[in-house]
């Protein structure tokens, strides 16, 4: 069953080796490092002008930052945000998109339809709604386990995405246009054509948001969070709030979900209820799941898969939404924990070592 | 009857139709360990699980340390000072072992959210001290060589005792040990012993459900007995042995007896 699942063994030993280097590297070889990375990062809009390698990235029909930035960002966001919610807290949400539409629809709201504020103000308000409605949505249903809670979320997500077509005020299906982009600042123009400054926010975005979730995911948070999923009556008889920490789980995941939003509105200028389907909850989902539920570096991952593949893809348009789903089938039956799943415990130390050293008595 | 920890009076707990307890009065009194046995099915667990919050009693009331313990919801009768271990082992398995006793000793802090985002001052002493303390309560447990191994990649009898461990970590006056030594060997279970007689010496009181006559008679100071959901014994454990209503449940009463 897990030959094809040992097809990641090379890469996992490879990573761990890093790993492992990384640990041994002393406070200002890490820093530097780090700062190496997010370099690298903030200059991906030309890694195609990279020889060879940027053949290979390089997507077909779309400028490659801009599937950088209105993809792979906004995918990646999405994913940490909903690992807290699925991955960390064990909580089935197939409404996330609704998070999502309600920090867009507030920054619409705010900059075009009903209001002037501009965008960087409107970011703030949007996080703090989508959290209220976190804690609108989960109060009532987080008594709810397992399936039932599942089905409260899809139908959450339907109801925002409803919501906004039948309400005038929301600018129902036509939607709302206008709306406002980021503010010019370190010479970054926020025009139509050129998507990097948005990409260069929008990693900005990631990044804090990376900062923030790993010092709740180490921390009592955390563990009570990862508690309830294991089991959740030994969490509770362990002295965890299980409720109050689900809802906590919620209503971060919730601020994720709509500074996605927030972004995007920023972004595209234009939002209308069609920007919100129900497949965009199954497939923020599904890189999740994809990428390693539990560990934000797998969900990141997954995020990045689910965004980018189908773009780099695209020459295959008619066939890759079908080569998507047997992809997911397959890695559900050979390695369902997902390609780059939480590591627990450090017994894999041990065991490398033991078998290093069967190496060398050879 | 000087300082009791834990009463438990006239409890009756019935499952529809059913009656797990019935007219159960038990009190624990602070520092003793207190053995509860009984035959399969005599309500031992219902006894524990009122005792932990997990049911409330259809009739009667559970006084903790002059508490009254109705209403109080699972994690605050934690919080009250009431622990306890599981018959059939319920780690979480996909945390480490220190991790697992950490979650225990997070029942008596107080950072959160903000805490943690910010990582205040007192979020780091109360991580800090939450470590050192699971650290202190896995070498207690004679286990914290594995304290980073995942729990569910520990060997039986060390997931006995982290269970021991996390509990311990949440502070308790009363530890509630639900048939600890169940799937160990003999040698196992004398170190078992030693342990719970350890753990008593740091002051806690301890609730023993076991099956085994070896180890409960050996720990326990005085010793209960249930068999059909009622109370048929209560006493000194040489007491306990030669009751013949104890001897009856146990064994059954002998045809030919003389």
């Amino acid at each position: 069953m897990s030959t094809i699942g040992n097809a990641f063994a090379p890469v996992r030993d490879a990573m761990d080796s890093v790993g492992d280097a990384f640990q041994r590297m002393n406070k200002w070889q890490k820093y530097s490092f780090y700062a190496i990375v997010v370099i690298a990062l903030y200059l991906a809009p030309f890694w195609t002008d990279i020889p060879v390698l940027g053949q290979i990235i390089d997507t077909p029909g779309t400028q490659f930052s801009t599937v950088l930035n209105d993809q792979v960002i906004i995918f990646v966001l999405v994913a940490l945000g909903l690992n807290v919610v699925v991955g960390l807290a064990g909580l089935l949400d197939l409404g996330y998109v609704g998070f999502y539409a309600v920090g867009a629809y507030v920054t619409a709201i705010l900059t075009s339809e009903h209001g002037n504020l501009p965008w960087l103000l409107s970011l703030p308000i949007a996080v703090v709604v989508s959290m209220l409605f976190g804690v609108i949505l989960g109060a009532p249903t987080l008594r709810l386990r397992g399936d039932y809670l599942a089905i409260v979320t899809l139908g959450f997500g339907e109801i925002i995405r409803l919501t906004a077509k039948n309400m005038d005020w929301l600018g129902a299906s036509r939607g709302i246009s206008n709306i406002k982009k980021p503010p010019s600042i370190l010479g970054l123009k926020f025009g139509v054509l050129d998507p990097k400054p948005y990409y260069y926010v929008g990693l900005t975005l990631v990044l804090i948001v990376v900062f923030v979730l790993h010092r709740l995911e180490y921390s009592r948070v955390g563990r009570a969070w990862v508690a309830i999923r294991e089991d959740e009556d030994a969490a509770e008889l362990m002295g965890v709030h299980t409720f109050k920490f689900k809802l906590w789980a919620f209503t971060i995941g919730a601020a994720v979900g709509g500074l996605a939003g927030v972004h995007y509105a920023g972004k595209v200028g234009f939002i209308n209820p069609d920007n919100f389907p129900l497949q965009l909850s199954i497939l923020f989902l599904a890189a999740v799941v994809l990428g390693g539920s539990g560990n934000m570096y797998g969900a990141i991952l997954g995020g990045i898969l689910v965004a980018y593949v189908p773009e780099r893809l695209r020459n295959f348009a008619d066939k890759r939404v079908f080569v998507f789903g047997v992809v997911l089938v397959l890695m559900m039956v050979f390695r369902p924990e997902g390609i780059l799943p939480k590591r627990v415990g450090d017994e894999h130390k041990r065991r490398r070592r033991s078998a290093q050293k069967e190496g060398v008595a050879q | 009857m000087s300082d009791i920890l834990l009463d438990f009076n006239n409890v009756t707990m019935q499952f529809g139709g059913v009656t797990a307890l019935s007219e159960v009065t038990l009190q624990i009194s602070r520092g003793e360990i207190l053995g509860l046995i009984g035959p399969n099915g005599a309500g031992k667990t219902t006894c524990f699980n009122v005792m932990t919050g997990v049911y409330s009693p259809t009739i009667g009331s559970v006084t903790f340390n002059g508490q009254s313990m109705a209403g109080l919801k699972r994690f605050e009768i934690t919080k009250a000072g009431i622990a306890r271990t599981f018959q059939n082992i319920r780690l979480f398995s996909q945390m480490t072992a220190v991790e697992n006793v950490m979650v225990g000793a997070d029942a008596r802090k107080k950072s959160s959210v903000g805490g943690a985002i910010l990582r205040t001052p007192r979020q780091r002493r109360e991580e800090n001290e939450a470590r050192e303390r699971a650290m202190e309560l896995l070498t207690f447990m004679g286990i914290s060589d594995r304290a980073n191994n995942a729990a569910r990649n520990l060997p039986y009898g060390y997931q006995r005792r982290l269970e021991i461990a996390r509990a311990l970590a949440t502070e308790p006056q009363l530890l509630c040990l639900d048939e600890p030594a169940a799937g160990f060997n003999p040698a196992e279970k004398q170190e078992l012993n030693e342990l719970i007689l350890k753990i008593r010496e740091q002051g806690y009181t301890v609730l023993l459900i076991e099956h085994d006559m070896n180890v409960v008679m050996k720990v326990s100071d005085r010793v209960a007995v249930l068999d059909f959901g009622k109370k048929i014994a209560d006493g000194l454990p040489a007491d306990i042995r030669s009751n013949p209503d104890v001897i009856a449940a146990y064994l059954g009463v002998d045809d030919n007896a003389s």
